[in-house]
């Protein structure tokens, strides 16, 4: 480097790195510090309880079982959001019956890529007032009024979609896969447009099916993207608070009787709603961690040989 | 939810959200600086409050013609139209000009202003982004209100302003033992029909228990749900459950629960009688189809379409609604119905007061903000604000009887009336909010019939000692 480059880099650098300090990193150290005190949020006067507040933590029936519906929702979310995306992705992109030795998708390939990509400029609040009105639990509601037609369901006993405890987790997952795999299938696409055409030539030539040249061509070539997705959809299903607080009953959701209850529900509701701000800090670094954790994992996990081509 | 004031669901936008928290950065800037001027001993302006007009009978604050009151109002369910009807009440009677301002943003605006020592004379301090009252008085701000509740009332002044309110209400302003908000608005809880419904199908209000279930079930056979409540916020059907408890075993047994008594469910009588009688409805099939999975302005709406018969809420009802109810529908409330040996009589009901009034300490125009107040409290007044946000006030028979009210407040005026001293009110919603969430959780789960009474009986106990166990919970005690 040529003198004075670094002073001319370290110059660019230092605002960044300075707003990164003060508005991300200082409040973690912050909420890591309340969280040792017995904080009500109103007024600077607490005490130091030390680490009263995490042993509680894992005492507390409601904050246990809002760990294990994310871990759900980070097993489901992430698993049928890529295979469906991936699934369309091929289809719309080497699916097609072969023409004359080309590869193409299926027939109106262009048209399913805008549609699928529509539910993802979609705000959550409006995704919510949305699935609000599909999962509706009168006869007023879109599936209850479908299955009612069908002539399923009683119009005095319509299912309850957001409030029977046996449902609302996977109603939720639903949300938010019809919402994921719009976007994912436009990342997929991209990727394998990317891949030479030759490939998937050799590989007619030699005999291949669709299922065959999938596995062995496209989803080899296309592992990048999809460790990439794996890690957004995994903090997807971290987080969850804005469909879950605005869908379900109860003061920040969670409802019915906390069968949908997530660390994030459970955390807003202790620290505004009960005053218990020093353990909603505890909650708040717990799920630091775990999020940590879960990328870290995520991207150890699928690491694999990158492939030229 | 519950809170007295209307509830105010408009929700806060990402774009506003981002203004924001750009404003406020801005703010903070300057209030440092207030801040810190404070600190370095203020206090040297001394306040200019001498009366400028002649203290008379009628005009106990020496109010000036052609002065000017700056008035701040929380513009939410109940809307900031009545705050300007009475600007030009005063007006006509005063002279005196005033600057308006309805907004829902009252901390963000009046922050900075009651740092700098400029705050408005009078302020509805209500909505989510209300400044905490206890703050306020702690840090000196609020004008201790008994000045004008002990000036004579407008409409009669032989007597005091305070004699002249519903008994109880102005507790809910008081911090260490002064007045310093007035809770202005006057609620009540209980169910709601349509009396046209009523008329038709030849139904009366039903004084008992069973004539409720005879109505429910007359209704079910024709298609019409019995009763409809808030499903997702089970606050609503709470104030049924609750009000069946207080009303059973009277104030003892409503006491017992706000005083995190052993025994304020698991072995109270009064509690067990109501949770059985509600789970009744919900065993018979009476309540409206779908009920307990819907928000409140949906079910209050398919109420309105007459899908239901009953349902529960407070007195922001009818104003809730507005838009949504048919012309010739004719709300009506009453109170709950009376199970077999009940302590209290049929027409005793929940009431209390909301939507804080304050008037700042450092007002520039003090003698007018008083005057306001007092005028708020008077039966011109009180009437303006019925017609306007179609609510009560704290005003004892507040409405004058030629003014036409919507039928669904004129109903709680009558209900009121009948009432007399037998109210009731919970504390343990604004004392205990997480005992209140876990007894909402186990309403919940009875509505859905996935438990039985006995079962909400000992969840709701288990939440009454939890919150017991808390140290802190000794200072609030009532007897």
């Amino acid at each position: 480097m040529r003198k004075g480059q670094y002073t001319f880099v370290t110059g660019f650098l230092l605002v960044p790195v300075a707003l990164y300090l003060v508005f991300v990193i200082w409040p973690y150290v912050q909420t890591f510090g309340y969280s040792l005190t017995d904080w009500k949020g109103q007024s600077q006067d607490f005490s130091f309880v030390g680490f009263d507040n995490y042993a509680a933590l894992f005492e507390d029936d409601v904050f246990l079982g809002a760990v294990w519906h994310n871990i759900l929702f980070l097993v489901f979310v992430p698993v049928v959001t890529i295979l469906l995306a991936l699934f369309f992705a091929f289809m719309v992109n080497a699916g097609g019956r072969s023409r004359a030795g080309g590869v193409a998708g299926v027939a109106g390939s262009k048209f399913y890529k805008v549609v699928y990509f529509f539910p993802q400029v979609l705000s959550l609040a409006i995704l919510a007032v949305l699935f609000g009105a599909v999962y509706r639990s009168d006869a007023g509601g879109m599936l209850n009024g479908l299955l009612l037609k069908l002539g399923l369901i009683d119009a005095d006993q319509p299912v309850e979609w957001l409030n029977e405890p046996d449902f609302v987790l996977w109603a939720l997952v639903a949300v938010v896969v019809w919402h994921g795999v719009g976007f994912y299938l436009v990342l997929f696409s991209a990727a394998m447009q990317s891949i030479p055409r030759d490939v998937y030539e050799a590989a007619l030539i030699d005999g291949a099916g669709r299922a065959q040249s999938f596995f062995k061509i496209t989803l080899p070539l296309l592992w990048d993207s999809v460790q990439t997705a794996w890690v957004y959809l995994g903090i997807v299903a971290m987080d969850m608070f804005v469909l879950v607080s605005t869908m379900t009953s109860g003061d920040y959701g969670g409802g019915p009787d906390h069968h949908s209850e997530v660390m994030s529900t459970v955390m807003m509701r202790n620290f505004l709603y009960f005053g218990k701000s020093g353990y909603a800090c505890a909650m708040g670094v717990v799920m630091l961690l775990l999020t940590l954790i879960v990328s870290v994992v995520t991207l150890r996990a699928t690491r694999r040989e990158r492939l030229e081509f | 939810m519950g809170s007295t004031s209307a509830p105010n669901n408009e929700g806060l936008g990402r774009r506003d959200l981002i203004k924001r928290s750009a404003a406020l950065g801005l703010i903070s800037v300057p209030t440092m600086s207030f801040l810190s001027a404070c600190a370095s001993g203020g206090g040297g302006d001394t306040n200019t409050d001498k009366p400028k007009g002649e203290i008379t009978k009628d005009n106990p604050f020496g109010v000036a013609k052609g002065g000017k009151i700056d008035v701040v109002v929380f513009k939410g369910g109940y809307g900031d139209d009545y705050a300007k009807a009475w600007e030009a009440s005063f007006n006509k009677k005063w002279g005196v000009t005033a600057t308006h301002t309805g907004t829902q943003e009252i901390t963000g605006k009046l922050q900075p202003r009651f740092n700098a020592g400029n705050p408005p004379d009078i302020v509805d301090n209500s909505g989510a982004q209300k400044i905490k009252i206890d703050v306020l008085h702690k840090s000196g701000q609020l004008l201790d209100l008994a000045e004008v509740l002990d000036a004579p009332s407008v409409d009669d002044p032989g007597k005091k302003v305070r004699d002249t309110l519903i008994p109880g209400t102005i507790d809910a302003g008081l911090q260490e033992g002064k007045v310093v908000a007035l809770n202005y608005i006057y609620t009540v809880w209980g169910l709601w029909y349509s009396g046209k419904l009523f008329k038709e199908k030849g139904w009366t209000e039903p004084k008992t228990w069973d004539e409720f279930l005879a109505i429910c079930k007359d209704a079910t056979a024709q298609g019409i749900g019995g009763l409809a409540h808030q499903g997702k916020y089970p606050y609503y059907i709470n104030v049924a459950i609750m009000d069946l408890i207080a009303k059973t075993g009277g104030l003892e047994a409503m006491k017992a629960i706000d005083n995190l008594d052993p025994k304020a469910f698991v072995g109270s009588d009064a509690a067990k009688q109501a949770v059985e009688a509600i789970y009744e409805v919900v065993e018979k099939g009476y309540l409206m189809p779908g009920t307990n999975g819907l928000e409140h302005t949906e079910s209050q709406t398919r109420w309105n379409q007459y899908k239901a018969v009953f349902i529960t809420s407070g007195s922001w009802l009818e104003n809730e609604q507005l838009k949504q109810t048919p012309a010739d529908f004719d709300m009506k409330f009453m109170p709950m119905p009376l199970l077999p040996g009940s302590k209290m009589p049929y027409e005793a009901i929940r009431a209390g007061s909301g939507e804080p009034f304050i008037i700042p300490a450092k007002a520039k125009n003090l003698a007018e903000a008083k005057e306001f107040m007092r005028m708020m409290l008077s039966k011109e007044w009180s009437t303006l604000f019925a017609k306007e946000a179609n609510s009560l006030t704290i005003l004892a028979d507040g409405v004058d009887p030629s003014v036409k009210l919507r039928p669904g407040t004129q109903s709680t005026v009558e209900a009121s009336k009948r009432a007399g001293t037998n109210t009731f009110r919970y504390l343990y919603t604004e004392w205990y909010s997480e005992m209140d969430t876990e007894i909402q959780n186990a309403s919940n789960e009875l509505m859905a019939k996935r438990i039985q009474p006995a079962e909400w009986l000992k969840r709701a106990q288990a939440a009454v000692d939890k919150a017991a166990k808390d140290p802190a919970a000794k200072n609030n005690r009532r007897d």
